[in-house]
């Protein structure tokens, strides 16, 4: 699974939340959340609309690495290619 | 034989569009059950009847904008006795024949998409009210061309009836920036004006006072991590859950904050149901009731809270969620303010504001130490109760708030 490919995941997950979010004016190391004004309620749905789309179960003790669009491609890259990590 | 009315959703709402009956004359319904749906300010609102019976006439036709308090239907109340001596029973309908007539699933909370809106690619995300979808259909607009100016972006029927009404007289489709009449009222500009109402008469007829305090969310948090650690992420909490669970069960002990004012005098509520603040995306907000909270454990209190929030963000609310709360709960924080100093949402009481919860210094045994902070506000109306019960109460939410595992 290439970056493009969990970039796309992650930007749908991310409008099933906000179907407003403009990811062209987005800046990719600034915070989402600020950024796309989410709650943790919001947050909490893109992190579960990523393991539905990624099947990645992301511990809560995580999410700081997913706060940037940046980290959070990193991070799913990460995940991606470590599958021993539950 | 009773009456089946336009029910008050909030009291910034005159009057409502009767877009769909779910039900028929004929049809048997129960208490609870969902009826019909009606386009108001905060979307397409499902609403339900509070009585058991038999459907006997529908009064007003889909389409319709009525006050609130008229006579939506009749309802045959005793239904089991009644059926034979009704003046007008459907003819050809005998009640015992179709226990349940309408295979439409009444309290599915899950509705599928109309097929209207089913149609487009899920890419699309369009939020549309299902009678603005169907009004789109009958008259071939395609809503993939219209700008919706309800909240969150959502299509409303206003929009529709413009892009009627510019295809009739522009002879072109009502885009977007297209010009807007000003007579009508877009649905963003329909909210606006309702909070307006409320808002004015808050501040006009409420002396409110405001109360603040810290509370060490700590425990909480720690606990809620803990709880958290070993769930899979459909399955974890918010700390919402916690301050949602903590105000109403502390309210159990404070019925003077729990309850309405109306007609000037105060009336209790005899249960808790927690409006829960939900800003939309597009701006506005709606503050649905969470029913009984103070008696719902923290997994269905999650799993409704999130229900709430998807509902109330696709207009799919019910009317009995806007008509019931009892006391609001707001936490801006997640916005990044640390302090709410709430405006009571009448004919309520009360209100109580959570900011962010902010790393401070905090004093433990004697010693600094840092703890996570949050700011819980009461707003409160002063001809109901007073300061000192109204500090007792933030007290009591502090003390809940410090054992997390007995909410």
């Amino acid at each position: 699974m290439n970056d493009e490919t969990l970039k796309n995941a992650l930007i749908d997950a991310i409008l099933e939340i906000a179907p407003e979010a403009d990811f062209d004016v987005l800046d990719a190391d600034d915070d989402l959340r600020a950024q796309l004004d989410l709650d943790s309620m919001d947050f909490l749905n893109v992190m579960i609309a990523l393991h539905e789309k990624l099947g990645i179960d992301i511990p809560e003790s995580d999410y700081p690495k997913l706060f940037t669009l940046n980290d959070a491609i990193g991070y799913l890259r990460e995940k991606k290619t470590s599958p021993a990590d539950p | 034989m009773s009456e089946f009315r336009m029910p008050q959703l909030g009291a910034d709402m005159a009057a409502a569009t009767l877009t769909e009956w779910l039900r028929k004359p004929g049809d048997v319904v129960k208490h609870g059950d969902i009826v019909a749906v009606v386009e108001t300010e905060k979307g397409a609102i499902e609403i339900e009847i509070f009585e058991d019976g038999v459907i006997d006439k529908l009064l007003v036709d889909p389409g319709t904008k009525v006050p609130v308090g008229t006579v939506l239907a009749t309802i045959d109340g005793d239904h089991t006795e009644a059926a034979g001596v009704s003046t007008a029973p459907p003819p050809t309908t005998p009640i015992e024949a179709a226990p349940k007539p309408a295979p439409r699933p009444a309290k599915a909370p899950e509705k599928p998409p109309r097929p209207e809106a089913q149609r487009h690619p899920p890419a699309d995300r369009l939020k549309i009210s299902p009678a603005a979808a169907r009004l789109a259909a009958e008259h071939n607009i395609d809503i993939r061309t219209l700008a919706g100016t309800g909240p969150d972006g959502a299509i409303g029927l206003t929009d529709i009836e413009n892009a009627i009404q510019g295809t009739a007289s522009a002879g072109g489709p009502g885009g977007p920036g297209g010009p807007e009449d000003k007579s009508k009222d877009t649905p963003e500009a329909a909210m606006r004006r309702a909070i307006a109402a409320a808002m004015s008469r808050s501040k006009r007829e409420i002396p409110h006072y405001y109360l603040s305090t810290p509370i060490n969310m700590s425990n909480a948090l720690d606990w809620l991590e803990e709880a958290n650690r070993n769930r899979p992420v459909t399955d974890r909490l918010i700390y919402s859950v916690l301050l949602i669970k903590a105000v109403a069960r502390a309210l159990e002990e404070f019925p003077e904050l729990n309850g309405f004012w109306n007609e000037d005098e105060f009336r209790p509520a005899n249960d808790i149901h927690i409006g829960w603040a939900i800003s939309l995306r597009g701006g506005g907000l709606v503050s649905p009731a969470l029913h009984n909270a103070n008696r719902m454990e923290p997994d269905p209190l999650m799993a409704a809270l999130r229900d709430l929030v998807k509902r109330a963000r696709a207009f799919r609310l019910r009317g009995s969620e806007l008509s019931d709360p009892t006391i609001t709960v707001t936490n801006l924080g997640d916005q990044g303010v640390e302090t709410v100093f709430g405006i009571i949402y009448p004919p309520q009481v009360a209100l109580v504001g959570f900011g962010r919860i902010v790393d401070r210094p905090w004093v433990v045994d004697g010693a600094v130490q840092p703890r996570r902070i949050i700011q819980a506000s009461l707003a409160a109306d002063h001809r109901v109760s007073d300061g000192h019960r109204g500090g007792l109460f933030l007290s009591k939410i502090d003390r809940l708030l410090q054992e997390p595992e007995t909410l």
